[in-house]
């Protein structure tokens, strides 16, 4: 076809653009329907429980993922080092997943339970005082602000419209999960019995007050730490086939 | 605007037909290379497409024809790696810890492993070098250890870790006397104990402390008449110099009211059990090792 003829009739132009946007946007969008299917299932993943979540909302909100990825890519490096390389199915329940793009700090994909609870404290508090070269700021200020909790159920229920499996029990039980898993008392097994794996008691060593630093050590507690790798070593050493 | 086609005779080419204020646009086609080259990356788009993961499917997606996955990829590395270190990784995994350390070569292959194991997963509690940190975590290069400082109390210890979920983990508790004893009675305590680890009170004097009897009565059972502590439940020595969680009185005060227990990971099932074999060996050799 003419390039005069088409530039001429605006008509025909109006047509062709919108085939060919059709075409690209087709292409683009259509896979997209299907991109579940690219994320194969995995035993021992679960949704956040509502304390983890709460914590994640203060990673994301102090920006801790411009400095730390969660993404251990499957190269021998990174496995050596971080432990077995990160799987879809670890990060389908984040909205938006925290995978970063740069690390000014280590990846903390796993780093659920590879460190107390007590070093977690003394390193957002003063990072300094247990990794002397480190150049992060310090997170103190969280341990002193109360964790605001009560519209919990209505931010699971939005997770909920996205796509997170929580259900109506879990809405239901937000608040109350939150004060279990922070205190590690009340009906820590009926928690456990939803949320699996779920790390009890007090995060910050401060009982008499649920904390940001609570939730935010809750969250860092569990990264990484849902799907078991199951030969020992699996998750250091020798990737999965 | 819109005027004839014509050819132009300076460039050899033809214009556009379009012209502003008399000056007309010439339609001069893309170099043949710069097309060429559009081509060759369109069909090296497709064949890769299809050699490769590209397309989610309905049920899973496309595997591409070369069937090549990144996880595979790092599986032949590994191997390979592995591969260069089989010799010595066989007979770690089936030597005890204490045949690794009698063995010379053994023991210098497990250090190094050790130390770079250490590096990236103790070194945030116990330092680079393992010096510990005061007032948190327990220094490794001393004479002084919670839980026992032979090589398979420190296979033990990291293998399952301290007051942690796995099932094997070291345990123990210590209780707050806050509600046991009244303030004074606390800080007479805190003095005896204080006192226990300095060698210029005079025995005698020390025994008539007022906190001696309270001592005996409320701490002796774990931590020793003398003072000496007891491994089997990580009760630590308070007769020596080493103090894990401050040294004044004030802070013996805070342990006795509100005591501070450190926990520790269980490293067995995250860096498996021929990393924690070097680990172990490379803890022992730092200074501190007990026969």
């Amino acid at each position: 076809m003419n390039h005069a003829l088409i530039e001429k009739s605006v008509a025909l132009l109006f047509m062709l653009t919108f085939i060919v946007i059709s075409i690209g946007g087709l292409v683009q969008i259509v896979p997209l329907f299907k991109i579940a299917t690219t994320v194969p299932p995995v035993e021992g993943m679960r949704p956040y429980t509502p304390l983890e979540q709460l914590g994640r909302n203060i990673y994301t909100r102090e920006g801790c993922y411009t400095c730390h990825s969660q993404m251990i890519r499957p190269f021998r490096d990174e496995v050596e080092r971080y432990g077995h390389y990160s799987i879809p199915a670890e990060s389908m329940y984040d909205h938006p997943f925290l995978w970063g793009s740069k690390r000014t700090g280590p990846d903390l994909a796993r780093v659920g339970g590879k460190y107390s609870n007590a070093w977690q404290l003394a390193h957002l508090v003063n990072p300094q005082s247990v990794v002397p070269v480190s150049i992060m700021p310090s997170y103190a200020f969280l341990k002193d602000k109360p964790l605001q909790y009560d519209d919990i159920d209505l931010h699971l229920n939005a997770l909920r419209s996205v796509g997170v499996p929580y259900s109506d029990e879990m809405l239901e039980k937000a608040r109350a999960d939150i004060e279990a898993q922070a205190t590690g008392q009340g009906d820590t097994d009926d928690l456990l019995k939803r949320y699996p794996k779920a790390r009890l008691g007090d995060f910050d060593a401060n009982p008499s007050e649920i904390t940001e630093m609570d939730a935010l050590i809750a969250y860092l507690q569990i990264l990484g730490a849902l799907v078991d790798f199951s030969e020992p070593g699996a998750a250091n050493a020798t990737p999965a086939k | 605007m819109a005027s004839e086609r014509r050819y132009d005779p300076v460039t050899g080419q033809y214009t556009t037909g379009h012209q502003w204020d008399g000056i007309e646009e010439l339609s001069t086609p893309l170099p043949r290379w710069w097309v060429i080259s559009l081509v060759v990356c369109f069909i090296i788009a497709i064949i890769y497409a299809f050699l490769y993961p590209a397309w989610p499917t309905t049920k899973t997606y496309y595997t591409g024809l070369l069937d090549w996955t990144s996880h595979k990829e790092l599986a032949e590395y590994q191997t390979e790696a592995r591969a260069g270190q089989a010799h010595w990784r066989e007979q770690i995994a089936a030597n005890t810890v204490g045949d690794i350390a009698a063995s010379d070569d053994l023991r210098t292959f497990a250090v190094a492993g050790g130390k770079a194991l250490f590096n990236e997963n103790c070194a945030g509690c116990h330092g680079i070098g393992a010096g510990g940190q005061q007032g948190q975590f327990p220094s490794l290069i001393d004479d002084d250890w919670l839980w026992g400082g032979t090589l398979d109390d420190i296979y033990q210890t990291v293998t399952h870790g301290i007051r942690n979920t796995d099932e094997s983990s070291r345990q123990s508790e210590m209780p707050s006397f806050k509600d046991m004893m009244s303030e004074e009675e606390i800080a007479a305590t805190a003095k005896f104990v204080l006192a226990m680890s300095d060698a210029s009170v005079p025995v005698e004097t020390r025994n008539a402390m007022p906190g001696a009897e309270l001592y005996s009565n409320n701490c002796a059972g774990c931590h020793g008449a003398e003072g000496e502590g007891m491994r089997m439940m990580g009760v630590p020595a308070l007769a020596d110099q080493i103090w894990l969680y401050g040294d004044t009185e004030e802070a013996i005060r805070n342990q006795i009211v509100r005591p501070k227990m450190g926990s520790m990971p269980a490293w067995g099932t995250r860096l498996g059990d021929d990393a924690v074999k070097m680990l172990a060996v490379y803890v022992h050799s730092l200074g501190g090792g007990e026969k």
